[in-house]
C-alpha cells in the first residue's frame, strides 16, 4: 500500500471529483463527502511526507514494476509515466492537501446559500488533483496536463458566482493567462522532445547540452511559469482572480499558484541544473523579478479600498520574497563556498516562506470572506466597529496581519528573517527593499484593521454576529498554525524545509531516479 | 534548396501561426476573436508536435497486422499521443472561455475587451 502512495494521492481526489456530482440537490451531503475525501488525502499526504523524509525519493511507475528497461531493443530510456517524489514535491503536496482540507471545511457554511454546490466541490477536488499532479510528477508532459487541469478547474471556480459579471471577467482573464502559459509550456516541451526524444525530467536533465534551442525552451518555460505564479510584469490576473473566487477556494488557489512556482524551481534547478554556466544570470533575473514583484505588489495594495483586493495585492508582494530567496540560492549555485555560507539558507527562507505565506494569506483571505459573509460588502469605507461583533474573526485577522508583516513570534518573521540575512550578503540593496516592503505591508494592514474592526459601529450591522462554526474552526486552525510555525521554526525547518532545499540542490540524486537505475 | 524549404515548411507555418495567434490575442478587441487567437496558438503548437513526430517513409505505430517492412521502421507514438491529449484539453479550454464570454455579454452587454473593465485599480 505504501509504495502506491503517489498514485493514490491522485486517484482518491479524482474519484471524489467524479462522484461528487452524483449528489446533485444534496448540498450538505456533497460538502461532507468533499470534506471526507480531502481528509483522507490529508492523511495520505502526511504518510507520503513521512515516507519521503525517512526513505528518500519515491519512484512510482505507471504500468510497470520498475522504471528500468522497457524497450525490446535494449535501449535504456524511461518511456513510461513516472511519478518522482522527492522532499520538495512532498513538501508542496503537504501544503496542497492541508489547504484543500481547510478550504473544504470553510466552504461548508461559506457558500451554503449558493446553488450548484456539487459542481463547486467537484471542481475543488479537481483543483487539488491538478496541484498534486504538478508537484508529484517526474514527466514534463504530465506536468503540462496537470497544469491545464489546475488552470481549468481554478478558472471555473473563479467564475463560480456567475450571477456577478465581475466573476466571469476575472475567470476569463485567469483562463486566458493560463491557456497561453500552458501552450507555451507545451511548445517548449515539444522543443525539448524534438532534440532528446524523451519527456522524463531526470533523463532530459542529463542530456541537456544548452544550445540555442534549449535556451529558447528555458526562456519560454521560465516566462510561462513566472506568469502563472503572478510575478511582475504579468501579475494583473492575480488580484481579480483572488478577489472574485469564493473565500473557501482561496487556500487551494494559492497553492495552485505556488505549484507553478514549484515548477519554475524544478525547471531551474533540476531540468537545467546541469547547465552550470548560465544559471547564475537566471538567478539574478529571478532575484530582481522578486524585488520588483514585492515592491510593486505592496505599493498597489496601499491604495485599495476593497478588502479582498488589498489582500490579493499582498499575495503578489509576498510571492516576491519566495522568488528573491530561491533566486539568491540559484545565483550562487555554482559557488560551493557561497552556497554553504548563505545560498542554502536563502533557499530555505524562500521555501519556508511558501508554506508560511499559504497559511497566513489563506487566513487573511478567509477573514475577508467572513467580513463579506456578514456585511455583504467588501468596501472598507462601509465597514466599521466589527471587532466586538466578531471576536474570533478579529483574533484570526490580528494573527494573520502580524504574521504577514513579519512581527516575531509569528511565522512570517521566521522566514523573512532568513531572507533578509541572506539576501543582504548577496547585495545589501535586495535586503533593504525586502524590509521596506515589510513596513509598507504592516501599514496597509493597520489601515484594514482600523477601518473594518475598530471605529464607531455602523448602524446596518447592529444585528450581525459571529460567522458559523466551520468557518471559525478553519480560521482558528490556521491561526494556531501561524503561531506554532512561528514559535518552533526550527522543527519545521529541519523536518520539511531543509530536506526540500537539499532535494532541489541534489541534482545527482534526482537524475538517478533515487538509485533505481 | 527547394527540398530544404519543403522539409521545413511545417515549421515555417508554425512560426507564422504563432505570430498570427499572438497578434490576435494582443491587438483584437473582441473577446471572441481573442479566443480564436488562442485557438490559433493551439493549432500552431499541435502542428509543431505532429511535425516533430513525422519521419518520411516510416509506418504508423500500429502493431496489429503490421506489414513486414514496418519492423524497426515505425515512428514513435509519443508525439501523436501528446497531440491528441492537447486537442482534448484545448476543447475544454475553449468551451469554458466561450461560456465565460457568453456570460460576460449577458452582464456587460458588450464583448469589447476595453469596455469590460469593472475590475481595476
Amino acid at each position: 500500500m505504501i509504495e502506491h502512495l503517489p498514485a493514490l494521492m491522485i486517484a482518491i481526489p479524482l474519484f471524489g471529483a467524479f462522484t461528487t456530482p452524483l449528489l446533485k440537490g444534496k448540498p450538505r451531503a456533497a460538502a461532507l463527502w468533499a470534506l471526507a475525501i480531502t481528509a483522507v488525502t490529508l492523511g495520505l499526504g502526511t504518510l507520503l511526507v513521512r515516507e519521503v523524509t525517512a526513505g528518500g525519493t519515491m519512484i512510482y511507475v505507471f504500468g510497470a514494476d520498475s522504471p528500468g528497461l522497457v524497450l525490446p531493443s535494449g535501449y535504456r530510456v524511461p518511456v513510461r509515466i513516472i511519478f518522482e517524489v522527492d522532499a520538495m514535491g512532498a513538501f508542496m503536496a503537504l501544503s496542497a492537501v492541508l489547504m484543500s482540507f481547510i478550504g473544504a471545511m470553510y466552504s461548508h457554511s461559506h457558500v451554503e446559500r449558493e446553488s450548484g454546490l456539487e459542481k463547486y466541490y467537484s471542481l475543488l477536488l479537481l483543483l487539488e488533483v491538478g496541484i498534486l499532479g504538478m508537484v508529484l510528477t517526474g514527466d514534463l508532459f504530465n506536468l503540462f496536463v496537470f497544469l491545464e487541469i489546475a488552470g481549468i478547474a481554478g478558472s471555473a471556480l473563479v467564475g463560480f458566482r456567475n450571477y456577478r459579471g465581475e466573476a466571469s471577467e476575472a475567470g476569463i482573464k485567469y483562463l486566458i493567462v493560463s491557456a497561453v502559459a500552458s501552450l507555451m509550456v507545451l511548445f517548449s516541451i515539444g522543443l525539448l522532445y524534438g532534440q532528446y526524444g524523451n519527456l522524463n525530467i531526470a533523463y532530459l536533465s542529463r542530456q541537456i547540452g544548452f544550445n540555442t534551442v534549449d535556451m529558447i525552451a528555458l526562456g519560454l518555460l521560465f516566462a510561462s511559469f513566472a506568469m502563472k505564479c503572478g510575478s511582475v510584469p504579468t501579475h494583473h490576473w492575480v488580484p481579480d482572480a483572488y478577489t472574485e473566487v469564493p473565500a473557501g477556494i482561496n487556500p487551494t488557489l494559492l497553492v495552485a499558484t505556488y505549484a507553478s512556482l514549484y515548477a519554475l524551481f524544478r525547471v531551474s534547478f533540476s531540468l537545467f541544473g546541469e547547465v552550470t554556466l548560465s544559471m547564475s544570470s537566471v538567478g539574478w533575473i529571478m532575484s530582481i523579478l522578486g524585488v520588483l514583484t514585492m515592491f510593486i505588489g505592496v505599493t498597489m495594495a496601499l491604495v485599495q479600498k476593497d478588502v479582498k483586493r488589498l489582500m490579493s495585492y499582498h499575495a503578489i508582494s509576498q510571492t516576491g520574497y519566495m522568488l528573491l530567496g530561491v533566486g539568491v540560492g540559484l545565483t550562487v549555485l555554482n559557488d560551493p563556498a557561497k552556497l554553504a555560507a548563505f545560498g542554502r539558507d536563502a533557499m530555505a527562507g524562500g521555501i519556508f516562506h511558501i508554506i508560511n505565506h499559504i497559511i497566513y494569506k489563506s487566513l487573511l483571505l478567509m477573514t475577508a470572506g467572513a467580513l463579506f459573509y456578514v456585511t455583504k460588502t467588501r468596501n472598507l469605507n462601509e465597514m466599521g466597529g466589527l471587532a466586538r461583533k466578531m471576536p474570533y474573526t478579529t483574533i484570526a485577522f490580528i494573527v494573520g496581519a502580524a504574521a504577514i508583516s513579519g512581527i516575531p513570534p509569528f511565522n512570517g518573521f521566521a522566514s523573512k528573517f532568513l531572507i533578509y540575512e541572506t539576501s543582504y550578503q548577496l547585495n545589501p540593496l535586495l535586503a533593504i527593499f525586502a524590509m521596506v516592503t515589510s513596513v509598507l505591508t504592516l501599514a496597509s494592514f493597520i489601515k484594514v484593521f482600523a477601518s473594518a474592526f475598530l471605529g464607531p459601529p455602523v448602524k446596518e450591522y447592529e444585528s450581525v454576529g459571529e460567522v458559523p462554526k466551520p468557518m471559525v474552526a478553519a480560521m482558528l486552525i490556521l491561526a494556531a498554525l501561524c503561531i506554532l510555525f512561528g514559535l518552533f521554526p526550527n522543527v519545521v525547518l529541519d523536518k520539511l524545509v531543509y530536506p526540500a532545499v537539499d532535494a532541489l540542490l541534489n541534482l545527482g540524486g534526482y537524475q538517478t531516479w533515487g538509485g533505481v537505475l | 534548396m527547394n527540398n530544404m524549404i519543403l522539409v521545413n515548411l511545417p515549421f515555417i507555418v508554425v512560426a507564422l501561426l504563432l505570430a498570427v495567434g499572438f497578434y490576435t490575442i494582443g491587438f483584437k478587441r473582441n473577446l471572441i476573436k481573442v479566443v480564436i487567437g488562442i485557438e490559433i496558438l493551439e493549432g500552431a503548437v499541435n502542428l509543431f508536435l505532429i511535425a516533430l513526430g513525422y519521419v518520411k517513409g516510416a509506418y504508423a505505430p500500429i502493431y496489429t497486422m503490421a506489414p513486414k517492412d514496418a519492423v524497426n521502421n515505425m515512428v514513435l507514438p509519443t508525439p501523436q499521443a501528446l497531440t491528441l491529449t492537447s486537442i482534448v484539453i484545448g476543447v475544454a479550454v475553449s468551451a469554458l472561455m466561450l461560456a465565460f464570454a457568453v456570460n460576460i455579454y449577458h452582464h456587460y452587454g458588450t464583448l469589447d475587451v476595453t469596455k469590460i473593465r469593472r475590475l481595476r485599480g
